[in-house]
């Protein structure tokens, strides 16, 4: 974040309008983002990542309409969200990860890499194998672990001292918001499959 | 106090292109102009239908980075409006202008004091703005806080004293225990010596190490929890500094029911075939927030599987296991889906996005995560749930605005939070949308969905945003912000099949990247449509009178002045008795329910029992509004000519 106006010229202006006190702080995130918001944005790409590729296969696996609308929504939703973290890590020249790396599918037997209610390599070959009415209901107990581990991370962000500055807050609390409406239908769905 | 160099107001006029509209103006352009519009932040290209930009005026210094516009510490929020003054909320403060001159806003105040998102509300002498990030300071200044506890935070509403318009003085910081996305100001007619705040907090709870009491947990683990609640403060108006959270009533609670569509009546007799049709094959009919529901098959054998299990048996479920599934189904669904009050962790939303209220009719509209609401208002300490609906195509209820006679409400969905583009050609219309409801007996009933139709590019974060009613006699406009989709102003008057009338767009920001901006909120003040541009500062429109609106139908609209204006506390519409307003419905009726000879003939009656003075010009208007309430019952449109021969006889007293 570049920071235009020096903290003095601030002061200066402010000095002007008689308002001294009120002007203390430059912009939140002149000294950088915080370390939590990084390690908050470059793991959630991962997480995200994994969420498109199980939604992606709803066709061609066969699931129901309903679910099969539901999971474009997915795919739409997370992969902008993909690119809002991955605009911010470079706005903020932080490396990007490979998020393939992260999706549980490449690197067998490295589960400790995992996010909360990431999928292992096995759990995501096993949705991978599923088809028609078995993918559906295998997809909602699946994807409803991972929603609620999104969550999770959104919490684990905002107990961290200097977690959520600027739009990270914002972001944050979409996701924890959205998925928890998600949530919802999701259950619904599960207590309807044929 | 501000010199014309600190306003850099003149920056965006220069540059400014406009792109041509030459359709006619009651036929929306085709091809759309506001599609492929140039991007500038101070320069972009410019659409405009049915409406005229009166003036555009940047963020001042220090409320702006100029090398990055975008900057969420320093974008524009929402609006309020008190007098001449314009007051917009900024996540780094607040700013006052005064509007006497539309043409030319002067900046009054620029009020350090961040905190996310500064939603801004007035009443008298009071302001309000609403802080729900975790570092802001409880004096407006100092060191942005990171400890995860500290007495100096403030997440809450914050009450200001704005006797002395340029320096706002703190009265008192309302702490709430997740701090407050938006509020709503709720006036009482039953209670003069108090105002109300609902306060809608979309984040987390704090620790209860810094504000006693608040806690995260589930219901089930902590019945106190914060979660599926709002916070309701009481502003004692002779002493608001002893304002304080009186209720925090759980409007949330029980919500279960995740519809998959808005149910129109056929969905509704449709789904009623499928349960009945059945009921009588044997299937399991559950119910779910006093909906039946079908259990799946699926469902079905995992549970009796469970049971077979339960009893030490193996192999196929016996007609006794079948029969225990049936007794308990329900109590297995409720579990499933969170329904009662200690049976699991609960579903549904724990937090609302934002309130209206509208207190003449008692009912609000909330907007909470995957639901919107219907509340009962008239005890405004504490109200409570009449009706809820949930959508698919909905993902997140962002806000409500009801229609002036209370039949109708809108709601939005900020699907991707505004920090997306989800105006695209490839994102479904359905998506990212307004739902338009009749209220019917205390119930929601869907009509329609209403989508600013020009497809963004994918540098312009879009989605429905604020809006408000533009009053015009005898129609239902609403003017709605889209962020960098610009401004859409629609009629609802007919809510199964809204129809757009004008529009404003500009390019996106940057040509390569998503930059945030465009309209947070476009709201009609006394004639005036004010947009806050997150972006680009504050921009003045006026709409043009077109096929779709006549200048007898704006005239009108402008004859409505408030003295103060938030959109979220709705006060009832009142046009005064002017022959304007006369004007305007005859002209809706030239366009259908009356004869275009009925018209002719009542504008020339009109006309003449004007001209005419005394008891000639009363007994000429009275005479007039009788014959229309006569023919009323055969013309095309009664209510309207009704509505009509009333204004006229108002014109006679």
């Amino acid at each position: 974040m570049n920071l235009r106006c020096s903290v003095p010229a601030l002061t200066l202006l402010a000095s002007c309008l008689g308002l001294t006190p009120l002007l203390g702080q430059g912009p939140a995130e002149a000294s950088g983002p915080s370390a939590a918001d990084v390690v908050f944005m470059s793991g959630m790409i991962g997480h995200h990542a994994q969420a498109v590729l199980m939604a992606g296969w709803a066709e061609s696996h066969g699931a129901s309409p309903t679910l099969q609308r539901y999971c474009r929504k997915v795919v739409v939703s997370q992969r902008d969200e993909i690119g809002l973290m991955k605009r911010w890590l470079a706005d903020h020249h932080e490396p990007l990860p490979d998020s393939t790396l992260m999706y549980g599918r490449s690197m067998p037997g490295m589960g400790a890499m995992l996010m909360p209610g990431m999928l292992t390599a096995a759990a995501l070959a096993q949705l991978d194998s599923a088809r028609g009415a078995d993918w559906d209901h295998l997809f909602l107990e699946d994807m409803i672990r991972h929603h609620q581990g999104a969550i999770t991370m959104v919490q684990q962000l905002f107990n961290t001292p200097g977690g959520g500055k600027g739009v990270v807050f914002q972001f944050a609390t979409d996701i924890s918001t959205d998925q928890t409406a998600e949530i919802t239908r999701m259950r619904q769905m599960l207590l309807t499959l044929p | 106090m501000f010199s014309g160099s600190f306003l850099r107001r003149s920056a965006l006029a220069a540059g400014l292109i406009v792109a041509g509209v030459s359709a006619a103006k009651a036929q929306t352009p085709s091809p759309d102009p506001r599609v492929g519009l140039k991007a500038g932040i101070y320069n972009a290209q410019q659409a405009l239908w049915n409406m005229r930009v009166v003036s555009a005026t940047a963020r001042p210094a220090g409320f702006v980075i100029d090398s990055a516009p975008g900057d969420f510490n320093y974008i524009d929020s929402d609006l309020a409006f008190d007098g001449k003054y314009v007051i917009q909320g900024n996540f780094h403060g607040i700013l006052i202008w005064d509007v006497s001159q539309p043409a030319h806003p002067a900046l009054v105040t620029a009020f350090p004091c961040p905190g996310f998102q500064n939603d801004v509300s007035v009443y008298g002498h009071l302001m309000f703005t609403s802080v729900e990030s975790g570092d802001s300071h409880r004096d407006c200044g100092g060191e942005r806080i990171a400890d995860t506890v500290s007495a100096d935070r403030v997440r809450g509403v914050r009450i200001f004293d704005i006797s002395d318009i340029k320096n706002p003085k703190i009265l008192t910081n309302v702490q709430t225990c997740r701090g407050s996305h938006t509020h709503t100001v709720v006036t009482s007619p039953a209670d003069k010596a108090n105002i109300y705040v609902y306060v809608s907090g979309s984040s987390f709870v704090r620790s209860p190490n810094e504000l006693a009491g608040c806690s995260g947990m589930t219901p089930d683990k902590d019945p106190n929890s914060e979660q599926f609640r709002i916070e309701v403060i009481q502003v004692p108006l002779a002493h608001p500094e002893q304002a304080k959270v009186v209720s925090k009533p759980d409007i949330l609670a029980g919500l279960t029911q995740a519809g998959t569509h808005p149910e129109a009546a056929t969905d509704l007799a449709r789904q009623k075939a499928r349960v009945d049709s059945a009921r009588a094959a044997g299937g399991f009919i559950a119910q779910v927030e006093g909906r039946d529901v079908i259990i799946g098959g699926r469902f079905l054998s995992m549970q009796l599987d469970s049971i077979v299990k339960a009893r030490g048996g193996t192999g196929t479920p016996t007609t006794a296991d079948t029969a225990t599934f049936r007794t308990n189904m329900q109590g297995i669904v409720d579990k499933i889906v969170g329904a009662g009050p200690t049976q699991g962790p609960r579903t549904g939303p724990v937090q609302c996005h934002d309130i209206t209220v509208y207190p003449a009719i008692g009912l609000a509209g909330g907007a909470c995560g995957g639901y919107g609401l219907l509340l009962d208002i008239k005890d405004p300490a504490h109200p409570r749930r009449i009706a809820a609906a949930s959508d698919s195509n909905f993902a997140f209820w962002h806000s409500a605005t009801f229609s002036n006679d209370g039949s109708m409400v809108l709601f939005t969905d900020e699907w991707g939070g505004g920090l997306a583009p989800r105006c695209r050609a490839t994102d479904d219309p359905k998506w990212g949308a307004d739902a338009l409801f009749r209220i019917k007996d205390s119930t929601l009933m869907f009509q329609s969905y209403f989508k600013m139709p020009a497809a963004q590019t994918e540098q312009e974060n879009c989605v429905a945003h604020n809006g408000s009613l533009v009053p015009v006699p005898g129609r239902t406009i609403m003017v709605q912000g889209w962020y960098q989709g610009g401004i859409s102003v629609f009629d609802w008057t007919d809510p199964a099949h809204p129809k757009e009338i004008a529009f404003f767009d500009r390019g996106p920001m940057d040509s390569t990247k998503l930059v945030n901006a465009g309209s947070w909120s476009a709201y009609w003040y006394n004639g005036m449509i004010v947009s806050s541009e997150i972006g680009r500062g504050l921009d003045i429109l006026e709409l043009t009178p077109s096929d779709l609106l006549s200048q007898n139908e704006i005239d009108a609209a402008k004859l409505v002045q408030v003295a103060q204006q938030n959109v979220q506390d709705q006060q009832t519409i009142v046009w005064p008795s002017s022959p304007v307003v006369a004007q305007a419905y005859l002209d809706q009726l030239a366009r259908s329910g009356m004869t275009a000879a009925q018209v002719t003939e009542t504008r020339a009656g009109l006309a003449k029992a004007e001209k005419a003075t005394g008891a000639a010009r009363k007994n000429a208007l009275t005479k007039l509004a009788s014959q229309l309430n006569g023919m009323a019952a055969a013309a095309g449109d009664p209510a309207k000519v009704r509505a009509l021969a009333s204004v006229i006889s108002g014109l006679a007293k």
